[in-house]
């Protein structure tokens, strides 16, 4: 049984390898641009004027109620459909990227990121206690002073746990790039799959690989948790036990 | 477009079949995440260990490896299994759909454990000390005292999960199982209209939600009925 493992890991090393590097890719650029876009998105959702927040809860209300694998698809083949029909299209310079599924799964995860990340930013936003805001307005800050010096550090320092999990979540989403026939991790391992036919050692070398990058990402957000919170964490201990005292 | 090319008794199908498998992961998932629940809140070390490390495995690993390990590698493991004990050579195939079944109520399993876990939790421990010094037996407290209240208090986290659920039945498809995404699959090949198709998948699945949605909302009502608000 062990003589197959390593008989996988030694012979299809760079597959892994290369996967690894993929699915890191995938997530580094789909958390960040979509972390960037689900902040006007969230801001926007929180409005109270209809016309405004119509659109962005229209937006994840869509995308968060329906599959991952459905979206992909839906970019992939329908979208990547309708562009390849258009006349000429396969003769322009842009055809090498339009036909290329990379572009199709990133678009789809930052949108769908974007999706998660503006329903978890909407409820941060909303829980900023009101009388800051109110302080905020007694001091003559502007709408944009407000968001930028009291609101977004307040909803950091909430939203950071939920946050922290929906970036676990897009690692898992990345996997579905192998059904567009990308080589990530997945892909690999699928790959390795179809040649060697050992799919326990194939899809648990890739699991682990998956648990050492869920777990190192979990380490280090507890630490900018820990940081995010540092104002708070001295206090706590003391007033806890001197209102039990005194109730 | 509305008969979609003759097809949309198809998609219809696929639409059973996804409602289907949700049914009936379910009670698995219910199953599972209670067992799993009790595992870590136990007085053994060893059960705690057990119910942790699985619930830390699940979280680590993407759904989709979980449905190919299982799909590809339960028929291995089932068909060496069937050879030991009948000491001869014999082939065995599990349904795509039951592996499928199996993949999600193992990984819905370990979240649901963590939404009963803290479920449990919120019940207050007067109400178990109480029921210990009248003289119920842990098992006397579990029927009694801790699953009718559990039901009110895992409501939300369940509703979460059944979402998760209804979106992860479309990664079976992977292998081969005629839900709505397979369906829209075909219908895309064969009609040579990727995009009308997999539209329409999406709105099945955008209508699947929202009753789920609407439905949990209207229990999650119903069961803090008894309750007096804040």
């Amino acid at each position: 049984m062990f003589e197959d493992f390593i008989y996988v890991l030694g012979k299809y090393d760079t597959w892994l390898w290369r996967g690894f590097l993929l699915t890191i890719e995938l997530l580094v650029i789909s958390v960040t641009l979509g972390t960037l876009l689900a902040i006007p998105l969230a801001v926007a959702r929180v409005s109270k004027k209809v016309w405004i927040q119509a659109l962005p809860f229209a937006f994840i209300y869509v995308f968060r109620g329906t599959p991952l694998i459905g979206q992909l698809f839906m970019m992939y083949y329908g979208v990547g459909q309708l562009i390849a029909n258009i006349d000429g299209i396969q003769d322009h310079w842009t055809w090498v990227y339009l036909r290329d599924p990379y572009w199709y799964c990133l678009l789809t995860f930052v949108l769908n990121t974007a999706a998660y990340v503006a329903e978890i930013m909407r409820g941060g936003i909303q829980n900023v206690p009101n009388g800051e805001l109110e302080a905020a307005r007694a001091c003559g800050m502007s709408p944009w002073i407000t968001y930028r010096r009291i609101i977004f550090p307040r909803m950091w320092q909430m939203i950071w746990p939920a946050y922290t999990n929906d970036v676990i979540f897009t690692l898992k989403a990345t996997s579905l790039a192998s059904t567009v026939t990308m080589m990530e991790l997945t892909g690999a391992a699928r790959k390795i799959v179809a040649r060697t036919a050992l799919p326990y050692e194939a899809f648990i070398s890739a699991g682990v690989i998956y648990l050492i990058i869920v777990y190192t990402l979990t380490f280090g957000f507890k630490g900018i948790e820990r940081y995010l919170r540092r104002s708070e964490q001295r206090k706590e201990p003391k007033t806890g036990k001197a209102k039990a005292a005194s109730a | 477009m509305i008969d979609l090319y003759g097809r949309g008794w198809q998609m219809l199908e696929g639409g059973l079949v996804t409602v289907q498998l949700c049914l009936t992961v379910l009670p698995f998932m219910i199953v599972i995440g209670l067992l799993g629940a009790s595992a870590k809140l136990s007085r053994y070390r060893t059960l705690r260990v057990i119910g942790e490390s699985y619930t830390v495995l699940i979280r680590g690993i993407p759904e989709l490896l979980v449905i190919l390990l299982i799909y590809f590698g339960g028929t291995i493991a089932v068909q060496s299994l069937a050879e030991l004990i009948s000491g001869e050579e014999t082939r065995v195939d599990i349904p795509a759909f039951w592996s499928g079944v199996a993949a999600l109520a193992l990984v819905q399993g370990a979240f649901a454990s963590e939404v009963f876990r803290a479920a449990m939790q919120s019940i207050p421990i007067g109400q178990i000390e109480a029921a210990t010094a009248c003289g119920m037996s842990p098992m006397q407290i579990f029927m009694r005292i801790k699953l009718p209240q559990l039901w009110r208090f895992a409501l939300p986290g369940l509703n979460n999960l059944f979402q998760v659920l209804i979106k992860d039945t479309a990664l079976i498809s992977v292998v081969g199982v005629e839900e709505i995404m397979r369906k829209a699959a075909i219908g895309a090949g064969t009609e040579k209209a990727p995009f009308t198709f997999y539209l329409v998948a999406m709105l099945m699945f955008l209508a699947f939600t929202t009753v789920s949605l609407l439905v949990f909302n209207y229990l999650e009502k119903r069961a803090a009925r008894g309750v007096a608000r804040a």
